[in-house]
């Protein structure tokens, strides 16, 4: 197999990786800021409850979760595994990637000085728009060079979608590899996330000039 | 004259440490009052109570005729959300620490909260806001950030801020305390011209002959109480509580 054939046969499954990258932050980057906001409940229970399922999802692998949400339904209820993995493989990315921004978003929120919320609270803002309009712009301005780092490590993660043979770039990699016992199609992807994340970095660093203009 | 803020008994502490202890006060309209004394007095504890930024243990707190707080049984208790609410639009309070938005221009920190709270037009905000930042000398600096700004330009924002939601009373907690010597002069010369305005003010500080100056009443503190208050002349220039004497004489020997 010529090293073109591998590239495009490879670049078939990018649609694929794609899918995962865009898809996981779209619903963990909103849910992590929920899983935030529950982990700094005022009700105790709600807040060491939220604590130990962010632990868990933190201190298992990411392997073994994907493994989990994919083939869990079948093993537990007997359900047949979908045959689009795109929607167990999303599911466990997002949850994943939730708990480690939440911690993230936490440190934010956490480190804003209380002086803009005693300042917001004597003009009248409701806690809403306090959080909205005074809190949220300045906290995410301070966590992203933090999300550009787990961003940057979700490139990467996706190649953990093999586990489930769901067919995206490095699957399909790791199979042309075994069929031609070829080290080449590695070569290809680790060339392919690396394009990838120098992407990632030029978009993130936009977004951090972006917001350069205050302190 | 009309009693614009009235605070009967009030009483505050932190966990076991007794704060406020059955402090009382009142402010009429177009009064300039100064609250002195040394630092953990209560002073700024009184400050944080008064505008909401705390809650009293036991006490009364009246604004115009309006309960904030009412004491029933030793026990503060206070209104509802929405009588809060307009309660707390009768007043404005400048902090030591100017706590400007950082991410707002300028004119939109004294313009967003006029709009977004008072549900003012935007237009006649924004000319107000204008005019505000005219008197405070900063009429070219609409459209900076408060990063960009200097200690005493950051504090005269934040005394727009307050004045452009057109509060009955204005507070003011240590406003040059965070300001270099020679940048205090500014914000006393914009105080002064409210007074001469006739806007009733609250202001605690450290800067005696500012507040023997411009104040029409002193309340001196110490442990959480009234020592000692009345006439500026008479409290700093002739106190007579021990107390007293011996905080200014403190003052005046650095």
């Amino acid at each position: 197999m010529t090293l073109a054939t591998i590239v495009l046969k490879m670049s078939e499954g990018l649609g694929k990786t794609c899918a995962i990258f865009f898809l996981t932050l779209v619903f963990s980057l909103p849910l992590g800021l929920l899983v935030a906001l529950l982990r700094m409940s005022r009700r105790k229970a709600v807040s060491v409850v939220t604590r130990g399922v962010i632990s868990v999802l933190r201190g298992t692998p990411l392997m073994l979760q994907l493994l989990a949400v994919t083939y869990g339904p079948y093993y537990l209820f007997g359900l047949s595994v979908s045959r689009n993995k795109l929607i167990p493989v999303v599911i466990a990315f997002a949850i994943n990637y939730a708990a480690y921004f939440a911690e993230i978003y936490r440190g934010g929120i956490e480190s804003m000085p209380v002086g803009q919320y005693e300042a917001a609270q004597v003009l009248g803002y409701t806690k809403t728009q306090t959080f909205l309009r005074i809190i949220l712009p300045q906290v995410i301005k301070r966590i992203l060079p933090s999300i550009t780092n787990e961003v940057v490590t979700l490139v990467k993660d996706t190649s953990m979608a093999f586990t489930v043979s769901y067919q995206e770039m490095f699957t399909i990699g790791k199979q042309i590899a075994n069929s031609q016992t070829s080290f080449v199609p590695f070569l290809v992807a680790g060339l392919f996330y690396y394009v990838f994340n120098l992407l990632v970095d030029f978009v993130m660093g936009r977004a951090e000039k972006r917001m350069s203009y205050y302190r | 004259m009309k009693k614009l803020l009235e605070i009967n008994h009030c009483r505050k502490s932190f966990g076991e440490l007794p704060v406020l202890t059955d402090l009382s006060l009142s402010v009429e309209e177009s009064q300039v009052l100064s609250i002195i004394g040394p630092s953990g007095s209560g002073k700024s504890t009184l400050l944080r109570c008064a505008t909401l930024l705390e809650t009293m243990d036991g006490g009364d707190l009246i604004y115009d005729g309006k309960y904030a707080a009412r004491d029933q049984e030793g026990r503060a208790v206070y209104a509802s959300g929405t009588e809060l609410k307009e309660i707390r639009n009768m007043f404005g309070l400048v902090f030591q620490n100017f706590n400007l938005f950082p991410h707002y221009s300028v004119l939109k920190n004294i313009m967003e909260a006029p709009v977004l709270v008072q549900k003012r037009d935007r237009k006649e905000v924004e000319e107000e806001a204008r005019e505000l930042l005219n008197q405070m000398g900063l009429a070219d600096r609409a459209d900076a950030y408060p990063f960009q700004l200097s200690g005493g330009q950051q504090q005269r924002v934040s005394i727009a801020r307050a004045l452009a939601m057109n509060p009955k009373i204005l507070f003011f907690d240590e406003p040059t305390s965070a300001l270099d010597p020679e940048l205090t002069g500014e914000i006393l010369r914009v105080i002064r011209s409210l007074a001469e305005k006739k806007m009733t003010m609250v202001i605690v500080t450290h800067e005696m002959a500012f507040a023997r100056d411009v104040s029409d009443y002193v309340v001196f503190m110490n442990d959480g109480a009234i020592v000692e208050q009345g006439d500026p002349r008479e409290v700093i220039d002739h106190p007579t509580q021990e107390r007293t004497i011996q905080f200014l004489r403190r003052l005046t020997e650095t």
